[in-house]
């Protein structure tokens, strides 16, 4: 086991490597242009220009340049061009919003996933799961930022019922927090709901079927004993990997488009600002993090699967 | 739940000994039919897959028609101004754009029949415009998706050995990137600089720019199962009968490899159009896609959401019809999917 | 027979299906003393399974429909209450099956999973019921018990698994133990060690022993008695010297033939039984096994019925119309016992 850690965890900061080299590459080498441009956006300046080839090193060789990115990227000092402010700042400023609405929406669609994903399983109706497969496609068909426009209009503007957007720290008002939070945790969430169902619905049934579930039966503990420990621990464990990869896919996602609408001022909303202005440095700085955090959760979750499964770790 | 084991337990020692799916309509074994006419005739039977494959022709062919409907029916162009003009609507004179710059909504007349947005420009007119956009990059990034994800998919699964660990670490690496962020960043940048390959040069407000981020960007996704697929397939005996007959490689893989993942790619070109149209509304409400003033259900959207509140048809509109248009793709490509695999173990409907 | 354990009679077990009602068990009766091994053997979907998991109260679903009685020390099983029947399953009756790699559960180490059957039974303490289940595992043979009880299903071998299996159906001393295919996915040097086992398990613990299989072979050495099943039906039950010398039923026949055997020169083409068995959702009339049977003649559409037709052994019973005498005439096929005219493969 420790092998497999040590290993999963090897590979990935290989990984990590060649992304930051890559989204370097994208940034500076892309055909066609001036870096320095680039950074500046249409409306630098030629002094401006200038000043940015010298300070990122455009002049020096590439080498040179992406450890002076690197460093500037990791002692926090790189400086969104149009508004003068360190990217990091801002991104920490944004990251409680940001985890805010991603973990609340993670927990809400697989505790609903599981907890439809198991009914219909039990009770094979024809209309909850003809419900649940409407809801599947819509969330699979659906922009997040769409539905949240929606839910702003219908649900905030007309009946008042949630706040018009914005974000209130925990720690500052916790019941504030919360209430701003629950119709962008909706949003997200219902994207998921129903894919998730349906996967544990079919895995459910699936380990129903297997002989290990017989010979639970056949020990002769009791109908409950043998769902809870048996059917559903071992359906679980590829739901909750699955659900690893979304989530870490979803900070650089639907959480992005989510927190806009709804004027969460998180990382995402930061990035998308910084498009709005053609402002790269924290587009830079956004895209090689959120692809970080992406690499170091899968890491993670695949060995979380290896705890759970234990006949992963053989072929891992 | 017991009756799901109960007929489980008891199918498996009395299954009959022909498949289900071997049997066509009438219950009669389909003699020499190929899998392909297995699976148009199972796809025939699913009506759900068939009315929302209709619908999505239907929305194509609309789009197709914007001029024709611009030029004869609403008589303007999808960037044409008209925020000073007045329109008749049921005997009254309205301005198209109010005083307090608000834009009037539905007219149910040929002149803004869905309202006006907030430069008096007819809503209807971008919308089918906006639609062929948006349908027209969500087409072309597709393609560009299925060409490169089966080449490198096939190339790295028969190659195997230093290839394929470059391809696939490759993929991988895409794959870590989260396919909004990885599209704005790309489209951000392109948007500024353009696209110069030499032959090919792209400015950064064409279309073809989200059109080509979109088409990268997804390449992992389908490139990694198809590779998977081939893993499997050079191990049959088959591809070694034509290697022994001295088959060249190339040959091998267009010619053997390439027909058998073939359903594999079918399966996944809607998944991928519904996904590229998705993502291009994505990265317009972003400001990384499709560039103003050029129309496409995602700038519209985004424009509307400025909007809010004073003209929720500005974002109704262009909403609806996007989910309306994706929606008909996954109903459709499922069935699809189900009628190529009926043994696939994931899937949304039935 | 030493004490009665078990008495089954007249057992009728159907499925209701889409395709129609299936006649899975179908006057089924036999008893089984402590201490005894009965072997119900026949081809896979001829119910034998399905009698089993009926013991067991397993095929009590909404779509299955039971009658006929089954007593266990002469308490009825198959209408007890759920409760009751959950102290029997796994208490006094337990189960071992036919794939062991399949039949544990691969996410949970194997001392957990021994420790989960003996605390559904007793109240014992998490730590006292891990030392019974190292105790029972080392009681079936599998080396360092202690250490292998904390191992995960697929770090062990076939046969090994299939120690493990024995080991939890042991672990609350059964009363009996009922193997449903208990060899069928081992390798045959490994069969014969698990038989062996079951064997001296049941010699140690005096419990009695359904094996149920397909191999008529398998049994040999370890039945005292066997029943013959056919499409939901016994065709055919005696003791294991009256079966293997003078079969009555012309499907035995047919099993026996198909035996490879080692004591015996390799026949040129190794026998078997052509066609298939019936459906269960439309047998044919009378005698289930005459489409299949080159001995059928006129009276084969009525159902014969199961009885003594040999006056030296009243226990011997049979389901064909064929007299004693024309049996042994024809059920020489070569000089050896087999059905004639079955198709044979090349061995």
């Amino acid at each position: 086991m420790r092998r497999f850690v040590v290993r999963r965890l090897a590979a990935a900061v290989g990984v990590l490597f060649v992304i930051s080299v890559l989204t370097f590459l994208i940034f500076q080498t892309i055909p066609n242009g001036d870096p320095a441009l680039r950074i500046g956006g249409r409306l630098a300046t030629a002094q401006e220009i200038a000043q940015i080839r010298h300070e990122w090193g455009f002049d020096r060789p590439i080498y040179v340049q992406y450890f002076r990115t690197m460093e500037k990227i990791f002692n926090g000092t790189v400086v969104s061009y149009t508004q003068g402010v360190n990217v990091l700042d801002q991104i920490r400023h944004g990251l409680p919003a940001t985890l805010s609405l991603a973990v609340g929406a993670g927990f809400i669609w697989l505790m609903l996933g599981i907890l439809f994903g198991v009914i219909t399983a039990i009770k094979a109706g024809r209309f909850a799961d003809r419900a649940l497969t409407v809801l599947a496609f819509i969330g699979v068909s659906s922009p997040p930022f769409f539905l949240g426009a929606l839910v702003i209009y219908y649900l905030g503007y007309k009946a008042g019922v949630v706040p018009l957007g914005g974000y209130v720290p925990l720690g500052q008002d916790p019941a504030q927090w919360f209430s701003h939070l629950i119709a962008p945790w909706l949003v997200l969430s219902v994207l998921f709901i129903g894919i998730y169902s349906r996967v544990l619905r079919s895995t459910l049934l699936d380990t129903l079927g297997e002989d290990y579930v017989r010979t639970a039966r056949a020990k002769g503990i009791s109908e409950r004993r043998v769902l809870a420990r048996h059917v559903l621990r071992n359906s679980l464990i590829p739901i909750i990997s699955l659900w690893g990869l979304d989530f870490a896919q979803i900070i650089g996602g639907g959480a992005i488009l989510t927190e806009s609408v709804f004027s969460l001022h998180g990382v995402g909303q930061f990035a998308a600002e910084s498009i709005g202005r053609l402002d790269l440095p924290p587009i830079l700085v956004v895209t090689m993090l959120t692809a970080f955090a992406v690499v170091l959760l899968s890491a993670v979750v695949d060995i979380l699967y290896a705890v759970l499964d234990p006949r992963i770790r053989l072929s891992g | 739940m017991a009756i799901d084991s109960g007929t489980k337990a008891t199918g498996t020692e009395f299954s009959s000994e022909i498949p289900v799916e071997l049997l066509g309509e009438s219950g009669k074994l389909a003699a020499g039919a190929g899998p392909y006419r297995l699976a148009w005739r199972r796809l025939r039977r699913n009506r759900a897959a068939l009315a929302f494959g209709g619908l999505f022709l239907l929305i194509l062919l609309l789009c197709l028609l914007a001029p024709v409907y611009a030029h004869d029916i609403a008589h303007t162009g999808p960037d044409d101004n008209h925020i000073t003009e007045t329109v008749k609507v049921g005997g009254k004179v309205r301005d198209v754009v109010n005083a307090i710059g608000l834009p009037i909504g539905p007219t149910w007349h040929s002149r803004f029949f869905l309202g006006a947005d907030s430069n008096g420009r007819d809503v209807a007119v971008r919308l089918l415009y906006g639609g062929r956009n948006s349908l027209e990059v969500g087409t072309v990034a597709t393609l560009i998706t299925m060409v490169l994800a089966t080449i490198i998919g096939v190339l790295a699964g028969y190659s195997r050995g230093l290839v394929d660990g470059l391809l696939t670490r490759a993929l991988d690496v895409i794959w870590a990137y989260p396919v909004v962020i990885l599209g704005v960043a790309l489209g951000a940048i392109l948007a500024v600089s353009g696209i110069d390959l030499g032959i090919v040069k792209v400015r950064g407000s064409s279309l073809m720019v989200p059109a080509v981020v979109i088409g990268i960007v997804y390449v992992p996704y389908v490139a990694k199962p198809i590779r998977g697929q081939v893993l499997g397939l050079r191990e049959r005996e088959f591809i070694d009968a034509a290697r022994v007959q001295g088959q060249s490689s190339l040959r091998i893989m267009f010619s053997e490899l390439l027909p058998n993942v073939g359903s594999t790619v079918i399966v996944f070109v809607p998944l991928m159009l519904a996904n590229a149209v998705l993502l291009e509304a994505g990265l317009s409400y972003l400001g990384a896609g499709v560039q103003p003033p050029n129309p496409s259900w995602g700038t519209m959207i985004s424009d509307g959401i400025s909007s809010i509140p004073a003209a929720i048809h500005l974002v109704l509109v262009p909403g609806i019809m996007l989910v309306l248009a994706v929606l008909s793709i996954n109903v459709f490509g499922d069935g699809v999917r189900d009628a190529l695999d009926p043994r696939a173990k994931i899937r949304i409907g039935r | 027979m030493s004490e009665r354990l078990l008495e089954v009679e007249s057992l009728q077990v159907s499925f209701v299906t889409d395709e129609g009602t299936v006649q899975a068990v179908d006057e089924v009766s036999f008893a089984l003393g402590s201490g005894e091994v009965l072997a119900i053997v026949g081809e896979s979907g001829c119910g034998k399974s399905v009698t089993a998991m009926t013991l067991m109260g397993l095929t009590r679903l909404p779509n299955a429909r039971c009658s006929g009685s089954a007593k266990l020390r002469g308490e009825e099983l198959l209408t007890a209450p759920e409760r009751r029947m959950r102290e029997i399953r796994g208490g006094e009756i337990a189960m071992i099956f036919q794939d062991p790699m399949s039949a544990l559960n691969p996410v949970q180490r194997v001392g957990d999973q021994i420790v989960e059957q003996i605390r559904a039974h007793e109240e014992i303490a998490k730590g006292p019921a891990l030392a019974r289940a190292i105790a029972a595992m080392d009681r079936v043979g599998i080396p360092r018990a202690a250490e292998r009880a904390r191992a995960f299903p697929h770090e062990f071998s076939g046969g090994m698994r299939q120690r493990v299996m024995i080991a939890m159906a042991l672990s609350s001393s059964p009363s009996l133990l009922i193997a449903d295919e208990p060899t069928t996915a081992l390798d045959v040097t490994i069969q014969a060690q698990i038989l062996h086992e079951i064997g001296r398990l049941r010699a140690e613990t005096n419990a009695g022993v359904i094996l149920v299989t397909h191999d008529l072979g398998v049994v040999a050495d370890i039945a005292d008695r066997i029943v013959v099943m056919y499409a939901g039906r016994i065709v055919e039950q005696g003791s294991l010297d009256e079966l293997f010398y003078d079969p009555q039923h012309p499907y035995t026949w047919g099993l026996l033939g198909s035996i490879a055997r080692v004591d015996r020169e390799r026949p040129p083409r190794l026998p078997t039984i052509a066609g298939q068995p019936p459906s269960l959702v439309s047998p044919p009339r009378g005698c289930h096994f005459r489409p299949r049977c080159p001995h059928e003649f006129a009276r084969c559409t009525e159902v014969p019925p199961l009885e003594s037709r040999l006056a030296e052994a009243p226990e011997h019973r049979d389901r064909c119309w064929l007299s004693p005498q024309e049996k042994r005439a024809k059920r020489v096929v070569d000089g050896q016992i087999g059905l004639a005219g079955g198709t044979t493969v090349v061995a």
